[in-house]
């Protein structure tokens, strides 16, 4: 009997003792996501929380952010020396986030499971000078999405597969009364409005840089600006396009006053929510259209790769959480608002099931998608054509005169 | 007591002010001067000595002269519309009529809410898809068609003052109003009886009341509506095509997005120079109203 107890009693200890590191020896990471397309703030939340439930001795602290603010919070933070452990970053910023030091060298945590089973294309995110800066975890592109009863009412077939078509089908829609102004973009004064600069530059076989110095105001560089300019004085695009963002144009689609509109993955799913949504089950989508003898689709690469600041004192652990979180187990369960970064996940039932039509059009756009140009002097040289496609809009210079000075300005 | 001993004691009481102020005020102004004069990136290089470089490249750069002619308009316009429709509700205010407690309750509701609240709010009644705006305009036969008021860039600023009007004409609402409390009864009764009119009451009257207190909240809000930042930010973060960007938009890119802190230091303290210069010149014009009146 005495016996029994003393054994329980060791038994409680022991338990207990496994108990209390827990408890006590937690570390704590600072995470800085955003609150704009791709995985929503709630599909975040609860991938931290199987996270922490498999971790239980690392806490994450989540903080979102718009889009907009991702960049300076993450230097801002690095700059007052404190912040955040785990950033996610977008594709444009490797190159200065490296030069600065802002995030760390993780080349060698990179396995050759990962090496071998993340699509090639999804690399480029967060490499730059040969060195991986973290791991891509949301991979993409705008696609053209499509109004499916707006093009049958208006007798179209199938969705254009050249942006010259693109103006045609909408000419059509017009003037049959159906729509006032078929297409919508996202033009306001950001980095979206480069992002569908960028999707036009590599149908039209652009470039942004030679040999380090600006080249986009030649050849398809020059050619994607004034297609923009034409659709938008031709009153086929919405007007209103020059101050949208991407989530007024999700807005406008699924309000069915856009026949087509040029917009990231996550807007396939949530257009097909009827609960928000006035187009579901009416929503197509498709690459991104070429440009005839030139292109067949086109795509930018909007991808975005999480990574550890240089600052972190717990480093070890802010790659743990990363490798969870980009994981193909994760990344196939919360498959609806971002598509997977690992090739074999987009053959499999459990991600494709009920949008059979968004990985078609990613096979096809993905392996497309066309680098924003990799310069430390990025967001500089973004913030002079943003200008530059903005005076050209409102009628204030000619492409050619707006992107010159852009080149002028871009400090490359 | 002796003089000395009071004085020593209130230099030794103000002390630890003295020390705080000067290692959170004086440290960082003194190397934000410093940081001026050298090519220092926000994060990374240090940065070397460059001298008037940076100013130089600045006060001539066309971006400076323009978002100064931006941030100026802003300013004035949006400060002379403060200051009337704030004298204009105080004096309504202060009539008295059942509900005016509940009214000025209200009237302070703008004015307590955070900018960014305030800028969210307009940027959806100014939305160009759905926006009150334009609901009621198009009801009103006053438009035809619904207009992309932020998008444009004749009606943007103006867009963005009004909205800064709604927000702080009740600032200069409250002030007046606790002036006008202090006019003494009889001198309006005895106006009335001489058969002076409502604008001559105002102007001869009233006004000579209101000078000294407007005078503050003119110097407050016009030094304010100089630094504005964060309500052109939320609303169209200085676009379109820049027409709407202001002086600290234009610190803010060139420090932080394009992290030249050097460069951006200079920015900065170029924009606190004219607006101490404001500053100052309204403490000259405060004492001569202050010693005119006396």
């Amino acid at each position: 009997m005495l016996k029994s107890i003393g054994k329980t009693l060791l038994g409680a200890v022991f338990v207990g003792g496994l108990l209390v590191p827990h408890a006590f020896a937690e570390t704590t990471l600072n995470a800085l996501f955003m609150a704009q397309a791709a995985y929503s703030e709630a599909d975040v939340r609860s991938m931290t929380e199987a996270f922490a439930k498999a971790n239980p001795d690392i806490k994450v602290n989540l903080e979102f952010v718009p889009y907009e603010g991702l960049h300076d919070k993450t230097v801002l933070a690095q700059g007052s020396g404190g912040g955040y452990d785990v950033v996610l970053f977008d594709v444009i910023w490797p190159a200065e986030y490296a030069t600065n030091k802002v995030l760390v060298d993780v080349s060698s945590k990179i396995t050759d499971d990962m090496k071998k089973g993340v699509l090639p294309g999804a690399w480029t995110t967060v490499q730059y000078d040969g060195k991986y800066y973290g791991m891509p975890w949301i991979l993409d592109t705008k696609y053209l999405f499509y109004n499916k009863e707006i093009l049958e009412k208006a007798g179209i077939k199938a969705p254009p597969k050249t942006w010259e078509e693109l103006g045609q089908q909408a000419k059509i829609i017009q003037d049959k009364g159906l729509l006032k102004t078929p297409i919508a973009w996202s033009w306001s004064q950001a980095e979206a409005a480069i992002c569908d600069y960028t999707t036009l530059v590599s149908a039209y076989g652009g470039d942004f840089l030679k040999e380090g110095k600006p080249d986009f105001q030649n050849g398809g560089g020059l050619s994607a600006l004034k297609y923009m300019v034409d659709s938008y004085k031709s009153g086929l695009t919405n007007p209103n396009s020059k101050e949208f963002l991407e989530e007024d144009v999700r807005k406008v689609f699924e309000n069915g006053d856009a026949a087509f509109a040029l917009n990231w993955t996550y807007m396939y799913n949530m257009a097909n929510d009827p609960k928000d949504s006035k187009v579901a089950g009416k929503v197509g989508v498709v690459p991104a259209p070429g440009v005839a003898g030139t292109s067949e689709v086109s795509a930018v690469n909007g991808s975005m790769g999480l990574g550890v600041t240089a600052v972190s004192k717990h480093q070890d652990e802010a790659w743990k959480y990363i490798e969870f979180m980009t994981s193909q187990a994760t990344q196939n369960q919360y498959a609806k608002l971002s598509l997977p970064i690992w090739a074999s996940s987009y053959d499999d039932p459990a991600v494709t099931k009920g949008q059979e039509e968004l990985i078609a059009a990613a096979k096809l756009g993905l392996a497309a998608m066309y680098p924003r140009p990799t310069t430390p002097k990025y967001q500089q040289l973004s913030t002079a054509l943003q200008q530059a496609i903005q005076e050209s809009l409102l009628g204030q210079a000619t492409p050619e005169d707006a992107l010159k000075t852009a080149a002028e300005n871009s400090g490359l | 007591m002796s003089g000395t001993w009071m004085t020593t004691r209130a230099w030794l009481l103000m002390l630890p002010l003295l020390v705080i102020m000067v290692a959170v005020i004086g440290w960082p102004l003194v190397d934000t001067v410093r940081l001026s004069f050298t090519d220092a990136q926000l994060v990374g290089t240090a940065g070397n000595y460059v001298g008037f470089d940076n100013y130089t490249k600045m006060l001539t750069s066309s971006n400076f002269t323009r978002t100064l002619t931006t941030t100026t308009w802003f300013a004035v316009i949006s400060v002379a519309a403060e200051m009337v429709l704030g004298v204009l509700a105080a004096l309504l205010l202060n009539q008295e009529f059942r509900g005016r407690a509940v009214l000025r309750g209200l009237m302070i509701l703008p004015w307590a809410l955070p900018t960014v609240v305030n800028a969210t709010l307009w940027r959806l009644i100014y939305n160009p898809e759905y926006g009150a705006l334009n609901a009621a305009l198009t009801q009103l036969h006053i438009i035809d068609d619904y207009r992309s008021w932020l998008g444009e860039p004749g009606t943007a600023l103006a867009a963005l003052i009004v909205a800064d009007c709604w927000k702080n004409f009740p600032l200069v609402a409250l002030i007046a109003l606790a002036a006008l409390q202090a006019v003494p009864r009889d001198i309006t009764a005895a106006a009335l009886v001489d058969g002076a009119g409502p604008f001559n009451r105002f102007r001869f009257v009233i006004l000579p009341y209101l000078a000294g207190p407007l005078m503050v909240a003119l110097v407050l809000r016009t030094i304010e509506a100089f630094k504005v930042f964060d309500i052109i930010w939320v609303m169209t973060r200085g676009g379109p095509a820049n027409s709407t960007r202001s002086l600290s938009i234009l610190v803010y890119q060139e420090a932080f997005s394009f992290q030249r802190a050097g460069s951006g230091a200079s920015l900065a303290l170029i924009v606190t120079l004219l607006v101490t210069v404001l500053a100052v010149a309204y403490a000259t014009l405060v004492k001569k109203t202050a010693g005119s009146a006396a």
